[in-house]
This record gives structure tokens, C-alpha cells and sequence, in this order.
């Protein structure tokens, strides 16, 4: 039900914006959020934009992964050896 | 697609799967609650309760608006629809839900009822719009993400002047439910289980924030990791929640930062707070009844209250005898461990609310999981 995906806004018209998911185009609502500007990410829900995604802390967060994951699997190659 | 592959990848998958597995301490057992049917679905979906340890188990919670839906609120709807004649438009989610007499809004739609699903709140609003003739109303339910567009539409519809839009709101809230988990009378019937700690909601939180949950954190002494959807997103939550717990830490932290802030949508919360207040109580499914729970519509907009415009009363209705939903949301059963479970209760055929949505513990594990009960 809280289903929202990250959509990349490519036009802006008002309160309104064209958002492309993997081609696909769709008008939705800007009315929850101020401030949007083209070739921002917004989680888009039920045909509204909730909120800005943060590229930045997107990728901070993709590194804590990978950081975490190797750190682990290195351990775990040592405790094999 | 951007921002989503990213966060499926099988490789990163493995590594938070060992790193979880090196941080447990095997001497001890960790019991998370989910509170979000998106998590549950993702957990399901990508098989990530395999990668963890035995003594690393995920409860499912009950944070899905069309399972924890009470009967009795689809009854509205459907009476609204057959006995009013109104045009009822609602989200796809609401149209399978078992109501009273063996119906749901799909089979009150082939009785002849003008049921309509949309997509959004705003198309129910042009709905009525091109129609001047029919009554409108939206069946509007879900947590605190899906509420700020039904509080959009309507101050749309007080804008546009229709006098033939209107909102049965169903909206309810996802503090009050965390707190009857850990403290409702019900704990008594069901027992319960120790709860270690939550995985916090994520698109719910983009709007209300972080903070509401350091509550939780405080008073109940309970680790609180706010997560995304995706699959690596529920693991490094369940990392960092077993880091918690080894050291003895009960705090919020927000895995989600690439969406979710402190403070969360404050033009958001406005808007809802404007259109919308608290009732004193409102039933759940499998919960019973919870206090300050859910919302109704401020008498300011009292002309847009469905509840207020037609004679439709809620009814309470008793949820099938058999059902185990209400042990289940707590944790205290497993869906396996319910006589009605894969047999008389399908997602084809929901008997209880956790079979209805493909968010509920029930269906996630019919559909993904139950195979495994064999092995």
C-alpha cells in the first residue's frame, strides 16, 4: 500500500510535474513539496511527490554497504583459512 | 531503474548477510519486528530471512492499511455504493477485502454498485468533476504516507466549489499501533514474544520524520532502525539493529537517509493537520480497538465527510473464529501455524486480514515461502 518509487522529474508545469520512470512518463502532483527542480529524483506515491531522494546520501549509503560487506566476507575468508 | 537496482544486488547481498551473521552472538536470540507490509514483502520476495542466522528472527507487523482494515469499514463502503447509489471510487488495494455477506466492493461492483478504481486522490476529485450528477466519494484508507493526499484532494474539492465530492476516511496512524503492540491488554490473551527491536517505516517516515519514533526508543528501551524497501536496506537495518542490541543501545537510527529526515515533510504534516484530526478510537483488524488511532475530517470540511453526508454507521463485525491474524500480527504465531492457513484461507480467497493484501505476513508467506514448510 505504501508502494513509492524514486522517478527522475523531467518537466515542471505549476504544482504539476512529468516524472520518466524507465521511459515511462506520468503526470503527478507536486502539491506536497516545494522547490523541485528538473532532473531531481522524488519518491512518488499514489500520484504525488512525498519527497526529495538525496543522491548523496543515496551513494554514502550504497559505500556503507559494499564497506560492511567486505569487511565481513574478509573475516570470514580468514576464519576459513 | 536508478536508486532501485542498487539496492538489490545479490553480491552486496551476501556480504550484509555475512556481516549480520558474524555480528549475532550465537549465545543469544534476536526477535525484530517489521512494522511495514513493504518490508514484510521484501523480506518474502528476495528470500532475505535465509541469509540470517537461526537465532535472527523477523516478526511480521501489522503495518498494512488494507490488512489491519476492519470489516466493518468495507461494509460502509459497500452500503454507500448499493444502498446510497453514491459513485464510489477508491485505491485498487480495497476492491478484494472480504466484507459482511460474503462480499467485498468487487462483488458489490458485478451486484451493479458503481465502484471505480484510481490511481491517485486527485483522480477521484476529476471524477467528480465530470460527473455533476453523481454523488462521489472516495474510499480513502493507509498510514500517514497515503493520508496527505487525501487531505490535498479535499482542500482541491473545497477550491473547485463541488458540492458532489466527499471522503469516507479510513486513515490511520502508525505510532499508536507500535505502542498497543507493546502494551495493549490483548498482550495478556496472545502472550507474547520478547521484541528486540522494530524496523521502522520508511515512506511514512518521509513524511512524519524520525522523531515520533525516539519515543519508542526511550520509554520501551526499544532499538528503532528506519529502512527502506529494498532488500539491502531491511538487511543493514537488521545489521544495525543487532549492533544495538550487543551494546546495550535503544536509539533511532535511520538507514533511510537518502529519503527520511528528523523532522520529515513539515508542508505535508501542515496540510493533514489542517483537514484532518484525531478520533477517540478506531478498530483494526486483529488489533481491536486503539486509541487516538486514526482520523477523521475536521468539521471545517464537514461538507467533504462521507460519514457526515450519508447515513452509512459503522458497524462492528466480528473477524472468522478460527483466524490466528490477531496472534499473528503480534508475532506470536507464525501464518503456518493457523489451522486455516493455505487450506480454507487463500489469497484468492482471504478469510483474515493477513491474507488480504500481497503486504500481509499470511499472503507474503503463501506466496513465497510456504514450500519451504516441506523441505
Amino acid at each position: 500500500m505504501c508502494l513509492a518509487l524514486p522517478c527522475k522529474v523531467v518537466a515542471i508545469d505549476g504544482d504539476n510535474c512529468t516524472i520518466d520512470v524507465s521511459g515511462m512518463k506520468k503526470d503527478i502532483s507536486l502539491a506536497l513539496l516545494d522547490d523541485v527542480a528538473i532532473g531531481d529524483y522524488v519518491i512518488v506515491h499514489v500520484g504525488y511527490a512525498l519527497t526529495r531522494l538525496d543522491p548523496e546520501e543515496a551513494e554514502k549509503t550504497l559505500a556503507l554497504f559494499a564497506e560492511m560487506g567486505e569487511q565481513a566476507l574478509l573475516e570470514a575468508a580468514r576464519e576459513i583459512h | 531503474m536508478k536508486y532501485i537496482d542498487e539496492f538489490r544486488d545479490g553480491e552486496l547481498a551476501k556480504g550484509l548477510g555475512a556481516a549480520i551473521r558474524q555480528a549475532a552472538d550465537p549465545s543469544r536470540s534476536y526477535h525484530f519486528m517489521e512494522f511495514c507490509g513493504g518490508h514484510t514483502h521484501a523480506i518474502s520476495r528476495y528470500g532475505v530471512s535465509d541469509l540470517l542466522p537461526d537465532n535472527v528472527r523477523m516478526i511480521h507487523g501489522p503495518g498494512c492499511p488494507v490488512c489491519v482494515l476492519p470489516v466493518g469499514r468495507v461494509d460502509m463502503a459497500i452500503r454507500l455504493a448499493l444502498e446510497c447509489g453514491v459513485t464510489l471510487s477508491t485505491y485498487g488495494d480495497t476492491l478484494r477485502v472480504p466484507a459482511s455477506d460474503s462480499l467485498s466492493l468487487m462483488k458489490a461492483k458485478a451486484r451493479g454498485g458503481d465502484i471505480r478504481m484510481v490511481y491517485s486522490s486527485a483522480d477521484a476529485v476529476k471524477l467528480a468533476q465530470q460527473h455533476p450528477e453523481k454523488q462521489v466519494v472516495f474510499f480513502a484508507i493507509g498510514f500517514e504516507t497515503t493520508t496527505p493526499p487525501t487531505a490535498v484532494a479535499i482542500k482541491q474539492a473545497q477550491a473547485l466549489g463541488l458540492k458532489n465530492f466527499s471522503v469516507l476516511s479510513c486513515h490511520v496512524l502508525t505510532p499508536s499501533a507500535i505502542s498497543n503492540i507493546l502494551e495493549s491488554p490483548e498482550v495478556r490473551q496472545w502472550g507474547t514474544v520478547p521484541l528486540d527491536g522494530f524496523i521502522g517505516p520508511a515512506h511514512v517516515s518521509t513524511i512524519i520524520g524520525s522523531r515520533p519514533y525516539e519515543f519508542f526508543a526511550e520509554e520501551y528501551r526499544k532499538p528503532v532502525v528506519i529502512a527502506g524497501f529494498e532488500p539491502l536496506d531491511v538487511m543493514q537495518a537488521i545489521l544495525m539493529l543487532v549492533k544495538q542490541v550487543n551494546e546495550g543501545r535503544a536509539v533511532v537510527e535511520n538507514e533511510f537517509s537518502r529519503a527520511v529526515t528528523r523532522d520529515g515533510n513539515l508542508k505535508a504534516q501542515n496540510l493533514v493537520a489542517e483537514v484532518f484530526e484525531l478520533r477517540r478510537q478506531f478498530e483494526w483488524r486483529g488489533l481491536n480497538v486503539v486509541p487516538y488511532s486514526g482520523l477523521r475530517i475536521r468539521k471545517e470540511f464537514a461538507e467533504f465527510d462521507a460519514e457526515k453526508r450519508f447515513p452509512v454507521e459503522y458497524i462492528s463485525v466480528a473477524d472468522n473464529k478460527a483466524c490466528e491474524c490477531g496472534a499473528i500480527l503480534r508475532g506470536v504465531k507464525k501464518p503456518q501455524d493457523c489451522k486455516l492457513f493455505g487450506t480454507v484461507c487463500t489469497p484468492e480467497n482471504p478469510v483474515g486480514s493477513c491474507m488480504v493484501s500481497s503486504e500481509g505476513a499470511c499472503a507474503a508467506h503463501y506466496t513465497y515461502g510456504r514450500y519451504k514448510d516441506f523441505q
